[in-house]
């Protein structure tokens, strides 16, 4: 599955979990008013790491947490790429 | 160590403007010398055992403001308490009196005989002096079957660490990402009402981004939180909407990576976190901006504090320390009169490191969370034998909670009947556990380490 799905499903499922209903899932959704509190974004990213194998949250170079669900996971993205070049 | 009597907390208030701002309103601070937001009059609950229970953390400062001094005993309430706690706590207190917000009675509290409420509004009222006592507080802190422990401390122990005084020139506006009816919080607050100073309270369902643009407008200062409160705030861009002058950590371990984080995004700021628990009132305070604490802390005499370490784990004694626990033969200190904080700590290098807590306790953004609480009730679920719930290090939170299950007969983790099971231990925990203390992952693992002595091993988290 790709970043982008994988991302999303995710996204989904902890919504799910806290009971908050998420807006249509578009690139320009803004994640902060999404409903999620911080411990609903703490557990995505651990769900993330467990699916990807990497917290781009726990290097020092992410200056904020993405505005919108695209910035998100282009910092996904991101972080999985030197991954990638040195596999 | 010699004290001067201690002043009821309204006698603090200098009537120099200044405010304390909730949400959605703001009330100065003058209009309480001669007024009260209570819907009956003080003297009403003069000498009683007054259970503190608001919503809005406002309403419940202005209350604490009249009843200090007067209140035999101040119990303060968190929202959300479900209704057995509630009925616990209202038995252990000997709850004799209510006082409720704008929102109404939770049901366990309907008991109580004399309910007065209190709202935002500040009338003027014509008062008799009355007999003054000294103030029992009482904060909740959690305990290892979920139900809340009651610790007493006095205004003269929740105000020992606080040795500033007022100074107009300094123009100091207070403001926390806790709640003020946690003991990190409540520093804060009577920091402020020491000092004769601002405050802006934080609001439970407020979004970061409006809350850090509330403390923009407001001009705050000084500003406290947990290092996963800070480690949130950092990261959404309405953090540029601050520019505090001195920023503390308290509630958790701060690590090197947070204080560097703060001093990068704040040059300006000075910056120090502060060792306290609720149980062991504030230890110490670090402004080297390195993370531990320096090892000549340990074993000074004749301080205010005064630390020690026994079996690895950090004991504190000081003026700042809670009395005893309310209602229960548990106790609270050591015969010397220590607390043992329950947090291992290693020296290197001159330095004290804190390592993480003994008996396996969570710290998920500055709230404990006892592992036993929540593998109680996943062990209720029929198909379950043991379980172990640890945490899990997040970069957002500090720690989530996971738990690894053992079930009595093992299930093909392919199956339907699998994904059921797992479903419904969450649903269970859902129903019972506050959000912060259900499991981000349940793990289906065919054995669990046991001790010698029969129980599951803990490891530190």
């Amino acid at each position: 599955m790709s970043i982008r799905l994988t991302v999303i499903k995710e996204l989904e499922e902890v919504a799910e979990e806290q009971n908050v209903v998420l807006p249509p899932r578009s690139d320009s959704l803004v994640l902060l008013d999404s409903g999620l509190d911080s411990l609903g974004f703490a557990i995505l990213v651990a769900r993330l790491e467990d699916a990807l194998g990497f917290d781009p949250f726990s290097a020092a170079e992410e200056a904020y947490f993405p505005v919108t669900l695209g910035d998100f996971i282009r910092v996904y993205e991101h972080a999985a790429k030197p991954a990638e070049a040195t596999a | 160590m010699p004290q001067s009597p201690q002043k009821p907390l309204r006698e603090y208030l200098i009537g120099n403007g200044a405010f304390l701002r909730g949400a959605n309103a703001s009330v100065c601070l003058d209009r309480l010398v001669d007024g009260s937001n209570l819907d009956r009059p003080l003297s009403e609950l003069a000498g009683r055992s007054v259970l503190l229970a608001t919503r809005d953390q406002l309403t419940s400062a202005l209350a604490l403001i009249e009843l200090d001094g007067i209140a035999r005993r101040i119990v303060l309430c968190l929202p959300d308490l479900p209704d057995e706690h509630l009925s616990k706590v209202i038995a252990l207190a000997q709850a004799d009196a209510l006082v409720h917000g704008p929102e109404g009675i939770q049901k366990a509290a309907c008991e109580i005989p004399l309910r007065v409420a209190c709202g935002l509004d500040v009338r003027k009222v014509q008062t008799s002096p009355l007999p003054r006592q000294e103030t029992e507080w009482i904060l909740l802190t959690s305990g290892t079957t979920g139900a809340p422990k009651l610790v007493v401390h006095t205004l003269a122990s929740l105000t020992a660490a606080i040795t500033t005084k007022p100074d107009p020139q300094q123009s100091i506006v207070w403001a926390t990402f806790y709640d003020i009816r946690r003991y990190g919080g409540l520093q804060i607050f009577l920091r402020a009402m020491l000092g004769g100073t601002s405050l802006v309270l934080s609001a439970a369902d407020e979004p970061m981004s409006a809350h850090l643009e509330r403390l923009g407008r407001h001009e705050v200062t000084h500003l406290t939180g947990t290092p996963s409160h800070w480690r949130w705030a950092l990261l959404n861009p309405a953090a540029r909407a601050i520019s505090p002058r001195y920023v503390r950590l308290s509630g958790e371990i701060a690590d090197q990576s947070i204080l560097e984080s703060l001093h990068e995004f704040y040059p300006a700021a000075k910056s120090g976190h502060a060792y306290a628990s609720t149980e062991a009132g504030v230890g110490f305070e670090v402004n080297d901006g390195l993370e531990g604490f320096p090892a000549n802390l340990v074993g000074q005499h004749g301080g205010r504090v005064e630390l020690k370490i026994v079996n690895g784990s950090l004991r504190i004694r000081s003026n700042g320390t809670a009395r005893c626990y309310l209602g229960t033969a548990e106790r609270l200190k050591d015969d010397e009169g220590f607390v043992d904080t329950g947090d291992v700590i290693e020296l290197r290098d001159g330095r004290y490191y804190f390592i993480g807590r003994r008996g396996g306790i969570i710290n998920v953004g500055g709230l404990k969370v006892h592992p036993e609480e929540i593998e109680a009730v996943i062990n209720r679920h029929p198909e379950v034998r043991m379980s172990l719930v640890r945490g899990r290090k997040n970069s957002i939170t500090g720690a989530i909670v996971v738990a690894d299950v053992v079930l009595r007969e093992k299930l093909d983790p392919a199956t339907q009947r699998s994904v059921e099971v797992r479903q419904e231990i969450l649903r269970a925990c859902r129903e019972k556990l506050p959000q912060h203390k259900v499991p981000a992952a349940i793990r289906f693992v065919p054995v669990l380490d046991l001790s010698s002595a029969g129980k599951t091993v803990r490891h530190y988290a």
